[in-house]
Protein backbone atom coordinates (compact mmCIF):
# COMPACT_ATOMS: atom_id res chain seq x y z
CA UNK A 1 0.00 0.00 0.00
CA UNK A 2 2.78 2.29 0.77
CA UNK A 3 4.24 1.79 -2.83
CA UNK A 4 1.11 3.53 -3.99
CA UNK A 5 1.00 6.06 -1.63
CA UNK A 6 5.22 6.66 -2.52
CA UNK A 7 3.93 7.02 -6.02
CA UNK A 8 0.89 9.66 -5.86
CA UNK A 9 2.81 11.86 -3.62
CA UNK A 10 5.94 11.90 -5.62
CA UNK A 11 4.02 12.80 -8.74
CA UNK A 12 1.80 15.43 -6.81
CA UNK A 13 4.91 17.46 -4.75
CA UNK A 14 8.36 16.50 -6.24
CA UNK A 15 7.65 15.76 -9.91
CA UNK A 16 4.51 17.89 -9.96
CA UNK A 17 3.76 17.42 -13.63
CA UNK A 18 3.28 21.61 -14.21
CA UNK A 19 6.26 23.26 -11.96
CA UNK A 20 8.98 20.50 -12.54
CA UNK A 21 8.22 19.32 -15.98
CA UNK A 22 6.60 22.33 -17.21
CA UNK A 23 3.43 20.15 -19.13
CA UNK A 24 0.59 21.62 -19.97
CA UNK A 25 1.69 25.45 -19.69
CA UNK A 26 0.14 26.73 -22.79
CA UNK A 27 -3.22 25.89 -20.23
CA UNK A 28 -1.82 26.51 -16.62
CA UNK A 29 -0.89 30.25 -18.30
CA UNK A 30 -3.90 30.86 -20.04
CA UNK A 31 -6.48 29.75 -17.61
CA UNK A 32 -5.16 30.72 -14.14
CA UNK A 33 -7.04 34.10 -14.17
CA UNK A 34 -9.69 33.20 -11.73
CA UNK A 35 -9.69 30.94 -9.24
CA UNK A 36 -13.33 29.49 -9.67
CA UNK A 37 -12.41 28.06 -13.45
CA UNK A 38 -8.51 27.16 -12.82
CA UNK A 39 -10.50 24.63 -9.94
CA UNK A 40 -12.94 23.78 -13.04
CA UNK A 41 -10.07 23.20 -15.55
CA UNK A 42 -8.31 21.20 -12.42
CA UNK A 43 -11.17 18.74 -12.24
CA UNK A 44 -11.44 18.07 -15.64
CA UNK A 45 -7.34 17.49 -15.82
CA UNK A 46 -7.97 14.97 -12.48
CA UNK A 47 -10.64 13.18 -14.66
CA UNK A 48 -9.07 12.73 -18.08
CA UNK A 49 -5.77 11.87 -16.53
CA UNK A 50 -7.54 8.86 -14.41
CA UNK A 51 -9.16 7.41 -16.98
CA UNK A 52 -6.40 7.73 -20.05
CA UNK A 53 -3.27 6.92 -17.94
CA UNK A 54 -4.55 3.46 -17.36
CA UNK A 55 -6.27 2.38 -20.94
CA UNK A 56 -3.35 3.60 -22.79
CA UNK A 57 -1.50 1.37 -19.92
CA UNK A 58 -3.62 -1.54 -21.24
CA UNK A 59 -3.12 -0.66 -24.62
CA UNK A 60 0.81 -0.51 -24.54
CA UNK A 61 0.80 -3.65 -22.29
CA UNK A 62 -1.47 -5.55 -24.30
CA UNK A 63 -0.61 -4.44 -28.16
CA UNK A 64 2.46 -2.23 -28.74
CA UNK A 65 5.25 -3.98 -26.50
CA UNK A 66 7.22 -5.78 -28.04
CA UNK A 67 6.01 -9.46 -27.66
CA UNK A 68 2.95 -8.01 -26.18
CA UNK A 69 0.90 -9.80 -29.52
CA UNK A 70 2.26 -13.18 -28.12
CA UNK A 71 -1.38 -13.86 -27.58
CA UNK A 72 -2.21 -13.27 -31.26
CA UNK A 73 0.77 -15.29 -32.37
CA UNK A 74 3.29 -12.66 -33.39
CA UNK A 75 5.29 -13.07 -30.33
CA UNK A 76 8.29 -11.14 -31.96
CA UNK A 77 6.75 -7.96 -33.12
CA UNK A 78 7.38 -4.86 -31.49
CA UNK A 79 4.86 -1.68 -32.18
CA UNK A 80 5.91 0.14 -29.79
CA UNK A 81 6.87 3.11 -32.47
CA UNK A 82 3.42 3.63 -33.10
CA UNK A 83 2.85 4.64 -29.52
CA UNK A 84 2.77 8.27 -30.18
CA UNK A 85 -0.33 8.09 -32.70
CA UNK A 86 -2.26 5.72 -30.74
CA UNK A 87 -1.97 7.27 -27.27
CA UNK A 88 -3.36 10.76 -28.85
CA UNK A 89 -5.82 8.80 -30.77
CA UNK A 90 -6.88 7.28 -27.57
CA UNK A 91 -6.68 10.37 -25.56
CA UNK A 92 -9.06 12.33 -28.38
CA UNK A 93 -11.86 9.77 -28.04
CA UNK A 94 -11.90 9.60 -24.19
CA UNK A 95 -12.04 12.68 -24.14
CA UNK A 96 -14.93 13.04 -26.62
CA UNK A 97 -16.79 10.47 -24.61
CA UNK A 98 -16.20 12.11 -21.61
CA UNK A 99 -17.68 15.03 -23.36
CA UNK A 100 -20.96 12.92 -24.49
CA UNK A 101 -21.45 11.14 -21.64
CA UNK A 102 -21.19 14.60 -19.26
CA UNK A 103 -23.65 15.87 -21.59
CA UNK A 104 -25.90 13.17 -20.95
CA UNK A 105 -26.36 12.52 -17.62
CA UNK A 106 -24.37 15.41 -15.41
CA UNK A 107 -25.34 18.96 -17.82
CA UNK A 108 -25.10 21.60 -14.99
CA UNK A 109 -21.06 20.05 -14.65
CA UNK A 110 -20.73 19.90 -18.30
CA UNK A 111 -22.06 23.68 -18.75
CA UNK A 112 -19.75 24.64 -16.12
CA UNK A 113 -16.34 23.18 -17.79
CA UNK A 114 -17.77 24.26 -21.18
CA UNK A 115 -14.48 24.69 -23.70
CA UNK A 116 -12.51 23.24 -21.14
CA UNK A 117 -12.82 19.76 -21.63
CA UNK A 118 -11.90 20.03 -25.85
CA UNK A 119 -8.95 21.65 -25.01
CA UNK A 120 -7.69 19.18 -22.94
CA UNK A 121 -6.93 16.89 -25.57
CA UNK A 122 -4.32 19.18 -26.62
CA UNK A 123 -2.98 19.35 -23.36
CA UNK A 124 0.77 18.51 -22.88
CA UNK A 125 0.19 17.24 -19.30
CA UNK A 126 -2.11 14.62 -20.40
CA UNK A 127 0.52 13.06 -23.27
CA UNK A 128 3.33 13.66 -20.91
CA UNK A 129 1.81 11.58 -18.23
CA UNK A 130 1.18 8.88 -20.36
CA UNK A 131 4.77 9.07 -21.68
CA UNK A 132 5.92 9.36 -18.23
CA UNK A 133 3.87 5.99 -17.58
CA UNK A 134 5.31 4.49 -20.24
CA UNK A 135 9.18 5.77 -19.18
CA UNK A 136 8.53 3.88 -15.79
CA UNK A 137 6.62 0.52 -16.93
CA UNK A 138 4.20 1.47 -14.31
CA UNK A 139 1.27 -1.52 -14.08
CA UNK A 140 -1.98 -1.40 -14.54
CA UNK A 141 -3.05 -0.27 -10.59
CA UNK A 142 0.19 1.83 -10.27
CA UNK A 143 -0.51 3.52 -13.57
CA UNK A 144 -4.12 4.54 -12.23
CA UNK A 145 -2.29 6.04 -8.87
CA UNK A 146 -0.10 7.96 -10.82
CA UNK A 147 -2.62 9.50 -13.51
CA UNK A 148 -4.42 10.71 -10.09
CA UNK A 149 -1.13 12.14 -8.68
CA UNK A 150 -0.81 14.06 -12.01
CA UNK A 151 -4.02 15.48 -12.20
CA UNK A 152 -3.95 16.57 -8.63
CA UNK A 153 -0.67 18.22 -8.79
CA UNK A 154 -1.72 20.31 -11.62
CA UNK A 155 -4.89 20.89 -10.61
CA UNK A 156 -2.67 22.26 -7.51
CA UNK A 157 -0.58 24.21 -8.78
CA UNK A 158 -2.82 25.90 -11.67
CA UNK A 159 -5.13 26.95 -8.51
CA UNK A 160 -2.43 28.25 -6.43
CA UNK A 161 -1.41 30.80 -9.08
CA UNK A 162 -4.84 31.91 -9.85
CA UNK A 163 -4.75 32.76 -6.48
CA UNK A 164 -1.37 34.81 -6.40
CA UNK A 165 -2.98 36.14 -10.19
CA UNK A 166 -5.98 37.46 -8.68
CA UNK A 167 -4.67 39.50 -6.21
CA UNK A 168 -1.90 40.77 -8.21
CA UNK A 169 -4.20 42.81 -9.89
CA UNK A 170 -4.36 45.20 -7.28
CA UNK A 171 -0.50 45.77 -7.74
CA UNK A 172 1.21 48.09 -9.97
CA UNK A 173 3.93 46.09 -12.06
CA UNK A 174 5.48 47.70 -14.60
CA UNK A 175 4.41 48.43 -18.19
CA UNK A 176 6.30 45.92 -20.61
CA UNK A 177 6.00 42.96 -17.96
CA UNK A 178 2.52 43.37 -17.05
CA UNK A 179 0.05 40.18 -18.04
CA UNK A 180 2.24 36.87 -19.24
CA UNK A 181 5.31 38.43 -18.31
CA UNK A 182 4.92 38.47 -14.80
CA UNK A 183 3.30 35.41 -15.21
CA UNK A 184 6.20 33.62 -16.07
CA UNK A 185 8.13 35.26 -13.27
CA UNK A 186 5.79 34.14 -10.71
CA UNK A 187 5.65 30.64 -11.95
CA UNK A 188 9.37 30.80 -12.09
CA UNK A 189 8.95 31.35 -8.35
CA UNK A 190 6.41 29.06 -7.43
CA UNK A 191 8.55 26.19 -9.10
CA UNK A 192 11.52 27.19 -6.76
CA UNK A 193 9.22 27.02 -3.53
CA UNK A 194 8.31 23.38 -5.26
CA UNK A 195 11.93 22.05 -5.23
CA UNK A 196 11.80 22.45 -1.49
CA UNK A 197 9.76 19.39 -1.79
CA UNK A 198 12.79 17.52 -3.63
CA UNK A 199 14.76 16.79 -0.92
CA UNK A 200 11.27 14.60 0.22
CA UNK A 201 11.41 10.36 0.57
CA UNK A 202 7.98 8.95 1.26
CA UNK A 203 9.90 5.41 1.24
CA UNK B 1 6.06 36.11 -52.93
CA UNK B 2 5.36 39.41 -50.36
CA UNK B 3 2.99 37.71 -48.11
CA UNK B 4 5.39 34.26 -48.23
CA UNK B 5 8.10 36.61 -46.82
CA UNK B 6 5.77 38.09 -44.24
CA UNK B 7 4.34 34.81 -43.35
CA UNK B 8 8.31 33.70 -42.42
CA UNK B 9 9.72 37.08 -40.81
CA UNK B 10 6.61 38.04 -38.88
CA UNK B 11 6.54 35.39 -36.30
CA UNK B 12 10.72 35.80 -35.60
CA UNK B 13 9.60 39.04 -33.38
CA UNK B 14 6.69 41.13 -34.40
CA UNK B 15 4.51 37.76 -33.71
CA UNK B 16 6.74 35.46 -32.05
CA UNK B 17 4.91 31.86 -30.80
CA UNK B 18 6.49 32.09 -27.53
CA UNK B 19 6.93 35.87 -26.19
CA UNK B 20 3.28 36.84 -27.31
CA UNK B 21 1.36 34.36 -28.74
CA UNK B 22 2.07 32.26 -25.65
CA UNK B 23 2.03 28.64 -27.26
CA UNK B 24 4.62 25.92 -27.44
CA UNK B 25 5.99 26.63 -23.73
CA UNK B 26 5.88 23.25 -22.96
CA UNK B 27 8.82 22.05 -24.16
CA UNK B 28 10.25 25.47 -24.48
CA UNK B 29 11.30 25.49 -21.00
CA UNK B 30 12.59 22.01 -20.15
CA UNK B 31 15.39 21.24 -23.24
CA UNK B 32 16.94 24.32 -23.08
CA UNK B 33 19.66 23.83 -19.99
CA UNK B 34 21.88 22.92 -22.78
CA UNK B 35 22.50 24.30 -26.17
CA UNK B 36 22.57 21.34 -28.24
CA UNK B 37 18.80 20.22 -27.16
CA UNK B 38 17.68 23.23 -27.52
CA UNK B 39 19.13 23.47 -31.31
CA UNK B 40 17.82 19.25 -32.07
CA UNK B 41 14.70 20.79 -30.63
CA UNK B 42 14.04 23.40 -32.87
CA UNK B 43 14.84 21.97 -36.08
CA UNK B 44 12.45 19.04 -34.78
CA UNK B 45 9.69 21.69 -34.00
CA UNK B 46 10.61 23.98 -37.45
CA UNK B 47 10.33 20.62 -39.67
CA UNK B 48 7.08 19.15 -38.06
CA UNK B 49 5.44 22.69 -38.12
CA UNK B 50 6.50 23.65 -41.71
CA UNK B 51 5.35 19.94 -43.00
CA UNK B 52 1.92 19.74 -41.19
CA UNK B 53 1.33 22.79 -42.35
CA UNK B 54 2.00 22.10 -45.95
CA UNK B 55 0.07 19.09 -45.87
CA UNK B 56 -2.94 19.97 -43.86
CA UNK B 57 -2.95 23.25 -46.61
CA UNK B 58 -2.72 20.50 -49.26
CA UNK B 59 -5.85 18.74 -48.56
CA UNK B 60 -7.51 21.86 -46.73
CA UNK B 61 -10.78 21.75 -49.20
CA UNK B 62 -11.23 18.02 -48.52
CA UNK B 63 -11.31 17.84 -45.10
CA UNK B 64 -14.85 17.91 -43.30
CA UNK B 65 -14.84 20.33 -40.61
CA UNK B 66 -16.79 18.45 -38.03
CA UNK B 67 -13.32 15.96 -38.06
CA UNK B 68 -10.83 18.34 -38.90
CA UNK B 69 -9.05 18.28 -35.89
CA UNK B 70 -8.54 14.75 -35.59
CA UNK B 71 -6.61 14.83 -39.52
CA UNK B 72 -4.47 17.25 -37.91
CA UNK B 73 -3.60 15.46 -35.23
CA UNK B 74 -3.38 12.04 -37.21
CA UNK B 75 -0.80 14.23 -39.79
CA UNK B 76 1.26 16.07 -37.30
CA UNK B 77 1.64 12.48 -35.24
CA UNK B 78 2.83 11.09 -38.42
CA UNK B 79 5.70 13.84 -38.68
CA UNK B 80 6.52 14.11 -34.89
CA UNK B 81 7.41 9.89 -35.25
CA UNK B 82 9.07 10.51 -38.14
CA UNK B 83 11.33 13.04 -36.43
CA UNK B 84 11.44 10.56 -33.35
CA UNK B 85 12.42 7.12 -35.21
CA UNK B 86 15.26 9.36 -37.19
CA UNK B 87 16.36 10.38 -34.14
CA UNK B 88 16.89 6.99 -32.26
CA UNK B 89 18.32 5.86 -35.68
CA UNK B 90 21.07 8.28 -35.98
CA UNK B 91 21.73 10.53 -33.20
CA UNK B 92 20.59 7.97 -29.70
CA UNK B 93 22.59 9.99 -27.12
CA UNK B 94 20.30 13.22 -28.25
CA UNK B 95 17.23 11.27 -28.20
CA UNK B 96 18.05 10.04 -24.94
CA UNK B 97 18.25 13.80 -24.00
CA UNK B 98 15.23 15.08 -24.87
CA UNK B 99 13.60 11.86 -23.42
CA UNK B 100 9.53 12.43 -23.80
CA UNK B 101 9.28 15.80 -25.32
CA UNK B 102 9.94 14.58 -28.27
CA UNK B 103 6.74 13.18 -28.80
CA UNK B 104 5.35 15.85 -26.89
CA UNK B 105 5.65 17.95 -30.35
CA UNK B 106 2.50 16.24 -30.75
CA UNK B 107 0.65 18.40 -28.07
CA UNK B 108 2.70 21.58 -29.04
CA UNK B 109 0.28 24.25 -29.11
CA UNK B 110 2.32 25.66 -31.98
CA UNK B 111 1.88 23.12 -34.67
CA UNK B 112 -1.47 22.64 -34.12
CA UNK B 113 -2.49 26.99 -33.51
CA UNK B 114 -0.62 27.10 -36.74
CA UNK B 115 -2.70 24.52 -38.68
CA UNK B 116 -5.76 26.09 -37.28
CA UNK B 117 -5.32 29.38 -37.84
CA UNK B 118 -3.11 29.68 -40.67
CA UNK B 119 -2.97 26.57 -42.93
CA UNK B 120 -6.86 25.67 -42.88
CA UNK B 121 -6.76 29.12 -44.90
CA UNK B 122 -4.06 29.58 -47.17
CA UNK B 123 -2.31 28.02 -50.09
CA UNK B 124 0.41 25.90 -49.66
CA UNK B 125 3.49 27.49 -50.16
CA UNK B 126 2.60 30.43 -48.16
CA UNK B 127 1.59 27.81 -45.23
CA UNK B 128 4.82 26.20 -45.23
CA UNK B 129 6.65 29.56 -44.85
CA UNK B 130 4.33 30.03 -41.86
CA UNK B 131 5.22 27.08 -40.25
CA UNK B 132 9.20 27.46 -41.09
CA UNK B 133 8.61 30.92 -39.91
CA UNK B 134 7.14 30.04 -36.36
CA UNK B 135 9.37 27.10 -36.08
CA UNK B 136 11.81 29.61 -36.57
CA UNK B 137 10.63 32.34 -33.84
CA UNK B 138 10.65 29.11 -31.06
CA UNK B 139 13.33 29.12 -31.79
CA UNK B 140 15.04 32.23 -31.45
CA UNK B 141 13.81 31.94 -27.77
CA UNK B 142 14.64 28.60 -27.40
CA UNK B 143 18.40 29.02 -28.24
CA UNK B 144 18.31 32.42 -26.32
CA UNK B 145 17.18 30.96 -23.11
CA UNK B 146 19.62 27.60 -24.03
CA UNK B 147 22.64 29.67 -24.37
CA UNK B 148 22.23 32.59 -21.63
CA UNK B 149 21.38 29.05 -19.29
CA UNK B 150 24.45 26.86 -20.79
CA UNK B 151 26.85 29.81 -20.37
CA UNK B 152 26.02 30.73 -16.92
CA UNK B 153 24.87 27.17 -15.39
CA UNK B 154 28.23 25.40 -16.46
CA UNK B 155 30.43 28.22 -18.13
CA UNK B 156 30.25 26.00 -21.53
CA UNK B 157 28.35 26.29 -24.68
CA UNK B 158 27.39 23.20 -27.29
CA UNK B 159 29.66 21.18 -24.21
CA UNK B 160 33.09 23.44 -25.41
CA UNK B 161 34.33 25.47 -22.44
CA UNK B 162 33.85 29.24 -22.41
CA UNK B 163 34.02 30.13 -19.14
CA UNK B 164 36.54 27.99 -17.08
CA UNK B 165 34.51 26.74 -14.11
CA UNK B 166 36.31 26.93 -10.32
CA UNK B 167 35.46 22.71 -9.59
CA UNK B 168 38.03 22.13 -12.55
CA UNK B 169 40.81 24.43 -11.01
CA UNK B 170 39.20 27.78 -13.17
CA UNK B 171 38.07 31.40 -12.03
CA UNK B 172 34.43 31.29 -12.56
CA UNK B 173 31.64 30.35 -9.95
CA UNK B 174 28.76 28.51 -11.77
CA UNK B 175 25.85 29.61 -11.26
CA UNK B 176 23.41 26.61 -10.15
CA UNK B 177 20.12 28.15 -10.48
CA UNK B 178 20.58 28.61 -14.53
CA UNK B 179 20.61 25.05 -14.77
CA UNK B 180 17.64 24.27 -12.79
CA UNK B 181 13.64 24.38 -14.17
CA UNK B 182 12.97 27.90 -12.69
CA UNK B 183 15.65 30.02 -14.17
CA UNK B 184 13.89 29.03 -17.54
CA UNK B 185 10.87 31.02 -16.32
CA UNK B 186 12.74 33.67 -15.05
CA UNK B 187 14.70 34.12 -18.55
CA UNK B 188 11.36 33.87 -20.63
CA UNK B 189 10.00 36.02 -18.34
CA UNK B 190 12.89 38.91 -18.73
CA UNK B 191 12.88 38.43 -23.06
CA UNK B 192 9.11 39.16 -22.92
CA UNK B 193 10.07 42.13 -21.01
CA UNK B 194 12.62 43.23 -23.01
CA UNK B 195 10.56 42.93 -26.56
CA UNK B 196 7.50 44.77 -25.10
CA UNK B 197 9.77 47.18 -23.88
CA UNK B 198 11.22 47.86 -27.22
CA UNK B 199 8.22 47.27 -29.62
CA UNK B 200 5.93 48.98 -26.93
CA UNK B 201 2.40 48.69 -29.19
CA UNK B 202 2.75 45.22 -28.11
CA UNK B 203 2.13 45.59 -24.42
CA UNK B 204 -1.18 44.40 -22.71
Amino acid sequence: MSHYFTIFFESVFIDNIALTFFLGMCTFIAVSKKVTTAMMLGLAVIAVEVITVPVNNLLYTFLLKKGALAWAGYPNLDLSFLGLICYIGVIAAIVQILEMALDKYFPALYNALGIFLPLITVNCAILGAVLFMVNKDFNFAESTVYGAGVGFGFALAICLLAGIREKLSYSDVPKGVRGVGITFIIVGLMAMSFMAFSGLKFS
Amino acid sequence: MAKAKDALLDPLFNNNPIALQILGICSALAVTNKLSTALTMTVAVTLVTGFSNASISAIRKHIPNSIRIIVQMTIIATLVIIIDQMLKAFAYEMSKALSVYVGLIITNCIVMGRAEAYAMKNPVYESFMDGIGNGLGYGLVLLTVGFARELFGSGKLFGLTILSPVSNGGWYVTNGLMLLAPSAFFLIGFIIWGLRTWKPELQE
